[in-house]
Order: structure tokens, then sequence, then C-alpha cells
């Protein structure tokens, strides 16, 4: 008996914000005080998230059969899950069985998530015994085209949510001659409903770190720049610890793996302004000003950060990259629809039952990531109304929800995937109020460079609370979709652009909630 | 671009110590204002106004630009902060479970502190969009937040 129990057991902790936020380091200080009063060898490792959020925290218990799920755990549950992990993973009423045969995680297709929830974050080795280094091992013997033409013919689009194909930008630095280029990292996922980033950095923090790297030998950049919104200071912690490992192990650094190339990351903090989401406001806090968007062009591709060209990419699109060089363009191509290749690491939100991420090919629709995934709404009423792609994406009623979410066919309908936040609401929502909010959103959040972004935004949070108020409704909704038009024509970026989004979204397919009539078939936003 | 002269007299000389520390460990650092403002927030939990004519000379700007910045950033202070701050979400995803109740009851709640207790200000998304709504208490995150929590937390907050 005495052997058994002093054999080493590994519990899994996250460190995920996700985890913290419902009490995740009480969890693990009971976990350590408990098995050092019964004089047990336990090992905590605290690992990213597994996005399966309803159970955060989920702690995990390695066995020789595998990892045991429990959650959520709350810090009075710990003697009794101490025995069963003691018993390999005995029955106990939060006991979920292996971890990757629950169906929201057996139904995923993980590619840039793969190591997500599975590894010691801020352990090298585990990094590289899972693949990791391995897409930067193959990018250090190749030639800069080779790897642009790897990122190119894998079909990758920006994941930020621009959709503009990643391999076209590195390839305009690439043919953009200068002394000093620059990677940047737009790691201030500022969208509501997101979270993805978020869960890339602190739980597979390399796979950005490699991507970055392999952006840096592509273009000819030996300088990168992460730059990381203020709200995510567990993320910031992380990386931190990411660089200085990576670095420690010569995978950063004037001399990477004894190749002779160079690259180095600095690590920035935000400070509060969404706008700076945008990539080139983000240049140009980075160089210490104001948030102010530039206009373009020229491009950042072209002239960038401190005027040298840039690569500008989204988290996802950066730590996508690392599986494309190590299994190949056609390996990630294989996944998708049309013109959307790959996977979209999608983020359930908002009032559903099984909130998490889900990383998914293009092409399966909102209703089955509702439903199959989420499990319908978490208050039991009806769902209602669903925002896909942010504070900048239309709401979607239920007419719409069998949509393929693959890029082309949300433009086709005057939606976005954007960033894949998919936020459910349920038939409590008053769609009036959000569409203000969104105007709301749009008049603190507005940099003020453009008029129709600055001055539009604050007339139409006017506008629509009159609507609401029942002031003249009919002739304000016409004003409000003319107000719209000018946004969407003559904003300098996307903030001004499509705050119209969710507004005319709203206004179309939910009406009643303005007091107003059904709109007339002419429209079609 | 921001780069630092290296000559310390570059600031003038009643300059804090604790600034002039800050600044010259970002010399020479492209771009640093960001990185210098977090530090002195970080530092002393907010940015005075003494500072500011300190970084500048530093810099190379105007007042007026630095004051530009800081200005811009709604996470940079010029007030030092309450003993406990709230941050509550306002965003869709926290707005689509209870959101709005949730921060007209920390509003309420933190009117009937005493001045300078506890502030609550408005955050655009915490990325617990799958657990809402959320709050960060002292840059602690929570989710799932209800009021009975909120009130238990800033409790906690006070003993500690």
């Amino acid at each position: 008996m005495e052997h058994i129990r002093n054999m080493e057991r590994i519990l899994y902790v996250p460190l995920d914000t996700a985890a913290l936020a419902m009490g995740a380091d009480a969890v693990a200080d009971a976990f350590r005080a408990e098995a050092a009063r019964r004089g047990l060898d336990l090992r905590i490792v605290r690992n990213g998230s597994r996005g399966l959020h309803w159970l955060e925290p989920l702690v995990e218990v390695a066995t020789p059969a595998g990892r045991i799920a429990y959650g959520p755990v709350a810090p009075e549950d710990v003697p009794a899950l101490l025995d069963a992990a003691w018993t390999d993973g005995a029955a106990h009423p939060l006991c979920h069985g292996p971890t990757e045969d629950i169906p929201f995680l057996k139904k995923q297709e993980r590619l840039t998530f793969a190591r997500v929830g599975l590894i010691d974050p801020l352990s090298i080795p585990d990094y590289e015994a899972h693949g990791g280094f391995a897409g930067l091992a193959k990018a250090l013997d190749m030639v800069p085209e080779a790897i642009v033409d790897a990122v190119t013919e894998s079909g990758l689009r920006g994941r930020g949510g621009a959709a503009f194909p990643t391999g076209v930008k590195w390839r305009t630095v690439l043919q953009t001659p200068a002394a000093q280029k620059y990677i940047v990292c737009n790691a201030d996922e500022g969208d509501s409903g997101t979270f993805s980033d978020r869960m890339l950095m602190e739980g597979d923090p390399c796979a950005l770190i490699e991507g970055m790297a392999i952006a840096g030998l592509a273009v000819g950049a030996t300088r990168g720049y992460l730059y990381v919104r203020s709200e995510y200071p567990q993320a910031e912690r992380v990386l931190a610890g990411a660089l200085r490992a990576a670095r420690e192990a010569g995978w950063l650094g004037d001399d990477i793996q004894g190749s002779g190339r160079a690259f180095d990351i600095e690590l920035r903090r935000g400070a509060g302004a969404y706008i700076c989401g945008e990539e080139t406001s983000l240049l140009e806090s980075l160089e210490g000003r104001r948030g102010l968007v530039r206009a373009k062009p020229p491009l950042p591709a072209v002239r960038g950060l401190f005027g040298c060209p840039t690569v500008i990419n989204n988290v996802i699109s950066l730590a996508t990259v690392p599986f494309i060089l190590a299994r190949g363009a056609q390996a990630y191509r294989d996944f998708g629809m049309g013109r959307s290749r790959g996977t979209l690491p999608f983020q359930l939100a908002g009032n559903i039952r099984h909130g998490g991420l889900v990383e998914k090919a293009f092409g399966l629709t909102l209703r089955e990531l509702l439903f199959d995934f989420g499990g319908g709404s978490a208050s039991g009423r009806p769902l209602r109304a669903i925002q896909v792609g942010g504070p900048l994406g239309a709401y979607l009623p239920e007419s719409q929800w069998d949509t393929p979410l693959d890029y082309e066919a949300f433009l086709a309908i005057s939606a976005m995937l954007g960033h894949g936040g998919v936020v459910a609401f349920d038939d409590t929502a008053d769609m009036a109020a959000l569409a203000e909010y969104a105007m709301e959103f749009c008049a603190i959040e507005s940099c003020g460079k453009c008029t129709p972004c600055r001055i539009g935004s604050v007339r139409g949070t006017e506008v629509i609370r009159a609507i609401r108020e029942g002031r003249d409704r009919e002739t304000r909704a016409e004003l409000l979709r003319d107000l719209c038009d000018t946004m969407m024509a003559g904003s300098l970026c996307a903030l001004g652009g499509m705050t119209p989004y969710p507004v005319l979204s709203a206004l179309r397919h939910f009406p009643e909630d303005f007091g107003l009539a059904a709109e007339p078939a002419l429209h079609t936003a | 671009m921001d780069t630092i002269r290296s000559d310390a007299d570059a600031a003038p000389h009643d300059a804090d110590p604790l600034v002039r520390d800050i600044l010259a460990r970002h010399a020479g650092r492209p771009g640093a204002l960001l990185p210098i403002l977090h530090d002195v927030q970080d530092a002393l939990g907010w940015i005075p106004e003494p500072a500011v004519p300190q970084i500048a000379a530093a810099l190379q700007r105007s007042r007026a630009e630095v004051h530009g910045v800081i200005s811009f950033y709604g996470h940079f202070r010029t007030a030092p902060p309450a003993r406990t701050q709230l941050e509550v979400c306002r965003a869709e995803s926290c707005q689509a479970c209870g959101g709005g109740a949730l921060y007209e009851h920390a509003r309420a709640r933190v009117a009937a502190e005493d001045a300078g207790d506890v502030s609550l200000a408005p955050v655009y998304c915490l990325g617990l969009c799958a657990q809402s709504p959320a709050v960060m208490i002292d840059g602690r995150p929570h989710a799932r937040v209800t009021p009975e929590k909120l009130d238990a937390l800033l409790a906690a907050a006070r003993e500690a």
C-alpha cells in the first residue's frame, strides 16, 4: 500500500483567466495543502484551458488510461477529489470521464489549438515534445520565398477579422527592400465575445512566438513587437515567462539554434483603447502616440512601424503558421470550404449553456455551433438573436442560422465572421437597446480622426434613443439608415465603417423592438 | 520616435527621482512613451502632473503631446486610485447575461461607500464571454458574477 501512496501523481489545474476567474488558484492551493497533510507526492501542472468554460476550473488527473476530467471544482471538493485521483480517476459526481472523450472536445478539429490545455505553457521541453518548434526548425532551412509560398498555398487568411490573405501580406513585405523590417503581433483582442487570442497566449504562448519567428525569417525581419491589451494581465505574465524560456532555449536571440539567424520579440502593453486593435492605430501606439488611425495607403507592409515595412498579424494567424510549416500547406488547406481554408477557433459566448472554444473547419452552420456544441441558451429560454464577429458584427435572426460559417457566405448576408466570436441572446433581449449600445460604444471608442465616425456615432446614439422613446419613429428610422450609409462609405476604418452592421441588422430583423413595422424588402442591409 | 536623450540634464533638476530612474531605464528605446507611462503608473498608482514635463523633456516632445497620450488611453489615471478598483464589463456578452442589472447594483453599492474606498469603471470586454457577466477587482478577474457574489468579493477586497 505504501508504494502506491508514495507514487507521484500529476494533476492539471489551469492558469487560464477563465479558470482563475472561477477560483482556480484557491483550488490549486487546496490540493497542495491537502496533499501535504496526507503526505502524498502530488505535482500540480498549471496548464491552459481546454475551452470547456462552463466546467472551469476543470481539473484533470493523469492516469495510465489518460487524463480524467473533473469540474467545476471548488476548494471544498478537494479532499474527495484527491481520493479519486489516488484511485486512478474513480467515480465522483464532478467526474466527466476521459477529457478527450467529452463530446464538446471530441467533435472539434484542433489544429491551432492542438496543444492548448494539454501542455505546460511555460515548459519548452513540453512544447517540443508535442511538436513545438518543428515549423521553425524547418523554416531555418528554407529560403524566404519558400516560407511565403507555403503560407500562401495554405490559404490562411487574417484571423483578426479582415480575412486578408496572410501570404500576400508577407510577400509584399518580403519584396519591399529596407534595412529594417518588423513583425508586429496584434494581441489587442478588444472585440467583445472573443477570447481565442487570450486562450492561446495563456495556453500555448510558444506557438505564437514560433509563428512570429517564422514570419521574421520569411520577410527578413529581425525584430518583433507583441502588443497585448492591458485588460489581459495574465496573458502578459504568461507571455513574459514564455519569451524568457524561449530565449534561454535558444529559439529567440542573435543566433537561433546556431543558424546564424536573428529574431527577438519585445512585449508591449496596450492601455485600454479599443481602437488600437485597428492595425494602423496599433502602430501609432507602439510609436508612443495617441492611437489615431492612419489613412491607407501606404500599407503597413510598405511603410509600417517607424516607417519600415511591417507584417502586422493577429495572434491566431501567427500561431497557425507553425502547423503549416511543420505539416505542410496542403494539410491545412484540406480543411474548410470555398475560399475559407483551414479552421477557425470559434468562441461561443453570451447566453449559452456550454460556452467556450470550438475550433472547427469552416463550413459548419451557426445552428450546429449553438445547439450541437452550445446546448442552447443558458437561461432555458428560446434563443432570439446571435451576434457574430464582435461589436461590429451583425445580429442574426433564426432564419439566418443555417448559413455556413464561411467568410464569403457571411458577406453575402451583410454579416461577417470577424474573429469568430459568437454571442447568443435569448428572447428577453431588447434589440433596439443593443443597437443604441453599438452606436454608444463607437462614440466612446472612436479615435476622433474622421468625422463620420466621431460625429456619426453620437448622432446615431441620439437618433436611436429618440426612436426608442417613440418620437417620430418612421422619419428617424430613415435618418438612421442615411446616417449608417454615410458612416459605412465615409469612415477611415472598420470602427465607423462597420458599427452600422449591428445597428442596421437589428433594425431590419427586429423592427418591433424599435416600435416599427417590418422594413420594406428594398432595404437589404 | 521617442528616443531618450542620454544626458541626464535633459530633465528639469527638481525632477522626481523615481520618474528619472524609469526614464533612464528606457533610454534609447524607440517608441517608449507607453512603457514609461505604464511604469510610472505601476509604481505610483497614477501619473502625477509634475511627471508630464519631466517625461516630455526626456523624450523631446511637448507637454501637450504627452498629456494627449495620457488622456487618450482609458487605462492611465491622473488622480490617485481608490483603495479598491472595481471594473464591470458592459459589453454585449455580459449584457446577454444580466450585466446591466449587475452594473446598476455596483453603481448603487459604490455610491454608498465612503469616497476613495471603491471606484467603479466600465470595461469593454475582459475575454470571459463564455462566463458572463465578468468583473475585475484590483486587477483580478471574476466570472459568473451575481449581485450577491459581487458584494462578497468587495467585502473580501476590503479585508485584504
